[in-house]
């Protein structure tokens, strides 16, 4: 066990003694608030009749507006719906690092145990994606609530619902650091692995969950790619309020979603001690 | 004081695909001594430590530490301090800082990151990232983090490329030093010339295999002694040589007699009447007979 401490304590020390944590915490601040405030500004401002749906925008009217009282929830839920690239990026730097430095080399010298230090750099990632989970909510919920109460719209603050969700998302962002941590073990190449990491996430699952809604069988295997099963987590979600009119809109239980997003970890993770952790390191 | 223990390499063989970078060797490493583990570029010197410290797991033999493998030392860093070739530091840590991790995923404490830093001659630059390092620097961090865990067995490879030459004259002293106080001193270098001054045994590889070992005079007996001599007349001294008996070869600096000692050469050429310019003892004999070994090693 003191062993299990010892390795986590150096893997913080290693997240902790280079830049790139503080760099993608002050990104995921700063593209979140901007985001959670710019979008409920626009739809506050609509549902308080401050500003014309028809001049918001594509002229789609109150077609897109989500319905009275969801909207505080969407706003808060942009840290992890919009925000979960942050950790799983962190994960997997933290990860591919180790190989592209060759600090592997030091690292399996100091404890030659590798399945625990990689199980310890796990446990850290997951510690440090809650810590981005409460960034990115003092972003949304921060300045969202700022910006909802500005135009004079319930925050929901006082709900123990919006609470709730504030804790799931936490969950989901620490979850997401520890699919990174797998992803940068079953992709070593640091490159490969950023490219794969923004290509799914902003291109391939997006597009994905937006196409599955046309039937319901392909929305209900949808519910399980790895976005969704972190909205169905959170609870709320852009996608789940912007499918299309009259779409299939499955989703899990929020405990489910938690369960399928821990199996991704998992099976990355251990996928990965497999295919590069325990190699040759020459 | 921290004890040395022995080393032991019992048949061990490494192929990556199709090359066999190692080919079952087997030595013993002793304790209080500096043992020199020489061979060309792409012998497999590299490939050996590693495996030695579990880095590359062997396609079969063992490495050992006084009978223990690396991966089930109970403090390895307090049992073992490895710099391998091209150390590795992200480029973005400061030295202390990596010094620190290692010392935590250790279990050592903080308080030695100082003291190294100060015993490899880097204490001024701590602070500074790994990134900004000269070659020579890193290699002194990377001196630094063998001696974290004040172990008894040292494993260093290539530990003298990049150093410059105080830095060079201070790293001898310190192998000496180490070995001198008990510990085992793996040390290895593709030039013998590079760690002759300062270890006492040999270990030789070539084409991942055992070409010679035993202590460093052990060379010298793998080579015909010679004699460097010259003349103003080459070919009178030539044929005083060949009179006498001695056979010799052309050399760049004069002719090369087969002699142990000077001074019979210059009997001969006195006896004959012939001028000699220079008269002196080879000395590259050890280099020579370290080539001569590996030689069948196609050195690249
Ligand atoms: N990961 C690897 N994959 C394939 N071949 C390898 C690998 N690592 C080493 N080799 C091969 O093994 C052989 C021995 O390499 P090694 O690095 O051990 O030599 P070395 O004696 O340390 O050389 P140098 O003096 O240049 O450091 C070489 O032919 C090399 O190409
Ligand atoms: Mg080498």
């Amino acid at each position: 066990m003191t062993m299990l401490l010892r390795a986590i304590r150096a893997e913080f020390a290693k997240l902790l003694t280079t830049r790139i944590w503080w760099i993608l915490a002050a990104v995921l601040f700063g593209y979140i608030g901007m985001l959670s405030g710019g979008l409920a500004a626009l739809f506050a401002g609509i549902q308080s009749g401050a500003i014309d749906p028809s001049a918001a925008g594509t002229g789609t009217g109150t077609q897109g507006t989500p319905p009275l009282g969801s909207l505080p929830p969407l706003v808060y839920s942009f840290a992890s719906s919009v925000g979960y690239v942050f950790p799983v990026l962190l994960g997997a730097l933290a990860t591919t690092g180790e190989f592209r430095h060759q600090t592997l080399t030091p690292t399996f010298l100091a404890n030659p145990r590798r399945a625990q230090v990689l199980g310890a750099k796990v446990i850290t990632l997951f510690l440090a994606g809650a810590a981005f989970g409460a960034i990115a909510l003092l972003a949304s919920v921060g300045i969202g609530a700022l910006v909802i109460n500005a135009f004079g719209v319930d925050t929901l603050l006082g709900d123990s619902a919006t609470w709730s969700l504030i804790g799931r998302t936490v969950i989901a962002m620490a979850l997401w650091a520890a699919v990174g941590v797998g992803l940068g073990v079953l992709v070593p190449s640091q490159v490969a692995s950023i490219v794969i990491v923004l290509a799914f996430t902003q291109f391939v699952e997006p597009l994905l969950r937006f196409a599955s809604m046309f039937t319901e069988a392909t929305a209900g295997i949808a519910t399980f790619l790895p976005g969704a099963a972190s909205d169905a987590l959170v609870g709320a979600s852009i996608f789940t309020m912007a499918g299309p009119v009259g779409g299939a809109t499955s989703t899990l239980d929020w405990w489910q979603g938690g369960l399928v997003l821990l199996a991704y970890a998992a099976a990355a993770t251990v996928g990965g001690y497999f295919v590069s952790w325990r190699r040759d390191v020459t | 004081m921290p004890v040395g223990a022995v080393i032991e390499f019992s048949n061990i063989t490494k192929r990556f695909g199709d090359v066999t970078a190692v080919d079952d060797l087997s030595f013993t490493v002793e304790p209080g001594r500096v043992t020199g583990f020489l061979g060309p570029n792409g012998a497999g010197k590299t490939t050996t430590l590693r495996m030695l410290l579990g880095l590359v797991s062997p396609s079969s033999g063992t490495a050992t530490f006084g009978g223990l493998r690396y991966h089930d030392l109970p403090h390895p860093l307090a049992t073992v301090g490895a710099a391998l070739e091209a150390a590795s530091f992200h480029p973005g840590r400061t030295a202390r800082n990596h010094l620190a991790i290692c010392a935590t995923a250790a279990g050592l404490p903080s308080a030695r990151v100082a003291e190294v830093l100060h015993l490899v001659g880097l204490a001024e630059h701590g602070g500074q990232r790994a990134g900004v390092y000269s070659l020579g620097m890193r290699q002194r961090l990377g001196l630094a983090c063998t001696l974290l865990g004040d172990p008894g067995v040292l494993v260093l490879d290539e530990p003298i490329n990049g150093l410059d030459p105080e830095g060079i004259k201070w790293i001898r002293g310190f192998l000496r030093d180490m070995a001198a106080e008990g510990r085992t001193v793996l040390v290895s270098s593709h030039l013998l010339s590079e760690v002759q001054q300062s270890v006492d045994d040999v270990i030789i590889i070539a084409k991942g295999r055992l070409v010679h070992r035993g202590p460093l005079s052990s060379l010298e007996t793998q080579v015909a002694p010679q004699v460097v001599v010259d003349s103003p007349d080459r070919a009178a001294l030539a044929s005083a040589l060949s009179q006498a008996g001695v056979a010799f070869s052309p050399g760049r600096t004069g002719l090369l007699a087969a002699a142990t000692d000077p001074a019979t050469i210059g009997h001969i050429a006195f006896t004959a009447g012939v001028e000699v310019s220079a008269l002196h003892r080879q000395k590259k004999g050890l280099e020579d007979a370290f080539l001569a070994l590996v030689d069948g090693g196609d050195s690249l």
